[in-house]
């Protein structure tokens, strides 16, 4: 039997989705925009991230109006504050992309002296891990999820040697001072990218197991 | 908390109809436990067990125990109007008497002789009136018929009758179906009152009234026990998946 709330949560879905979809292209425009020194592709990401706001007011909306129409219950009403609760996260992770986008603006004003260090791997890392994320929230699987989670350590990993590798950058060639540390910006974008992932993998596991594992020690 | 009401193996004939198949749940004392579950699933045949107003139907038949304060009312010495006194029952329709407000209130501490003289029946019918959230909109008109009152406050009337008595149970079977939103958020909020003294069994076929007042959630089907959990997490994540479905309103 078709419910009438199912219509409903098919569209909230479909709207996460296309979020998602829109978020991960920022990222990956974003970072295309960084390595193939392409700054109308940059100001096309940090002109999109309008869309993104507006349709993370859509999503809310449409999350209060079913919450206040139909009451939604047990796992309707988990979907419903997991999505409520992953818009945001998605938003975030776009302005990240955008302010990723704004720092190749900054650097394809200078000249290229040096590769990207591991900044275009930690890039590929969060990708993949955001759409497994949305992944696992579409097929409900807590198991990927946990895996995505753990995933994050990669990128951390990755932070910290680029960390590090910029810092003597910037103490053997101060006139890259500047660069390096718009490289580094980058950087801890991505690894705040890292971050929000797992935020959105901890919800999926929320919803399809029913335990909050953020603030539970058994990770 | 223990518990005040404790059911073991219970099954419920209507002559050759089972209604009720192997039930054990125990019921907390002073809390809300709200039942739920389809039209015809056995929840009224249920709460009229707690008190044994099934004695009346020639047909119906128990086994299994039903122990209320350790006691099995079910044992052959017990005093089935003092059972009744004990657990108090209010009703979907309210049936208030053809009387004055007064009386009906008054009906109950007379006939079990609780008053010592007229002052003490007084004092009782106004604190039962006061319990049931109905003193301040009748006590100017006590002696004026109970009909005169809207449905709400004929329910709360009902919820009255039963306090005079000093009951530990209450049992409420729909007690708010008749009712618009404002009259049955009153006698909401009064249940969740009612708790602090009282142990309460309510019946409802409004999942958020149950999801609302209760502090556990007993689902039945088809005269079985399917689940029973704190209210809280059969609302957000029940064990059953026929619990999910029905509260998703899966199946109708
Ligand atoms: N007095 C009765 N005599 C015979 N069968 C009854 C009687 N009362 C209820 N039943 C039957 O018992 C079953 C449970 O009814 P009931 O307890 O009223 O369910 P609910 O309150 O959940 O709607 C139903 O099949 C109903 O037809
Ligand atoms: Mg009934």
């Amino acid at each position: 039997m078709e419910r009438l709330i199912d219509e409903q949560l098919g569209i909230l879905r479909d709207k996460l989705l296309l979020l998602g979809g829109t978020t991960e292209s920022a990222l990956r425009n974003a970072m295309q925009a960084l390595t193939g020194r392409d700054s109308k592709l940059a100001k096309k990401v940090v002109k999109d991230d309008k869309i993104v706001n507006k349709m993370e007011l859509e999503i809310d909306r449409l999350c209060i109006e079913i919450i206040a129409r139909y009451q939604p219950a047990a796992y309707d009403l988990r979907f419903v504050i997991s999505v409520a609760k992953i818009t945001p996260v998605l938003e975030r992770i776009a302005d990240h992309a955008a302010n990723i986008a704004e720092a190749a603006l900054v650097l394809n004003n200078e000249p290229q002296h040096r590769e990207f260090v591991d900044l275009p791997f930690m890039a590929e890392v969060a990708g993949e891990m955001l759409s497994d994320s949305l992944n696992a929230f579409t097929t409900e699987d807590g198991e990927l999820s946990r895996q995505v989670i753990k995933r994050d350590k990669e990128i951390d990993r990755a932070y910290d040697k680029v960390f590090g590798e910029l810092i003597e950058m910037m103490i053997e060639h101060p006139a890259l001072t500047n660069g390096a540390a718009h490289l580094l910006f980058v950087a801890k974008h991505l690894e705040r990218i890292g971050d929000y992932v797992k935020d959105i993998c901890e919800l999926n596991v929320y919803l399809t197991e029913a335990s909050f594992i953020k603030h539970s020690k058994k990770k | 908390m223990g518990s005040k009401i404790n059911i073991k193996n219970l099954n419920f004939f209507y002559g050759a109809d089972q209604a009720l198949f192997d039930i054990s749940l125990k019921i907390p004392e002073r809390q809300v436990m709200a039942f739920i579950g389809p039209s015809g699933c056995g929840k009224s045949t249920f709460l009229r067990v707690l008190n044994r107003m099934n004695d009346t139907i020639p047909i119906a038949k128990v086994s299994g125990t039903v122990k209320i304060d350790g006691k099995d009312i079910y044992a052959p010495k017990t005093d089935v109007v003092a059972l009744r006194r004990k657990v108090g029952m209010v009703f979907q329709k309210s049936n208030p008497f053809p009387k004055t407000i007064f009386e009906n209130v008054a009906y109950g501490i007379r006939i079990n002789r609780m008053h010592k003289d007229k002052t003490d029946l007084e004092e009782r019918v106004e604190k039962a009136l006061k319990d049931s959230a109905l003193w301040d909109e009748v006590k100017d008109r006590l002696n004026t018929s109970a009909f005169g009152l809207s449905g709400g406050q004929q329910q709360r009337l009902c919820i009255a009758r039963a306090l005079a008595v000093q009951p530990e149970v209450i049992l409420m079977d729909e007690p708010a179906s008749a009712l618009d939103p404002i009259a049955t958020q009153k006698i909401e909020e009064l249940v969740v009152e009612l708790k602090e003294h009282y142990t309460i069994a309510i019946v409802t076929h409004n999942m958020q009234q149950a999801a609302r007042v209760s502090d556990r959630t007993a689902f039945f089907m088809l005269g079985k026990l399917i689940e029973v959990n704190p209210t809280e997490r059969m609302f957000t994540h029940p064990d059953e998946k026929l619990t999910e479905d029905y509260i998703t309103g899966r199946f109708g």
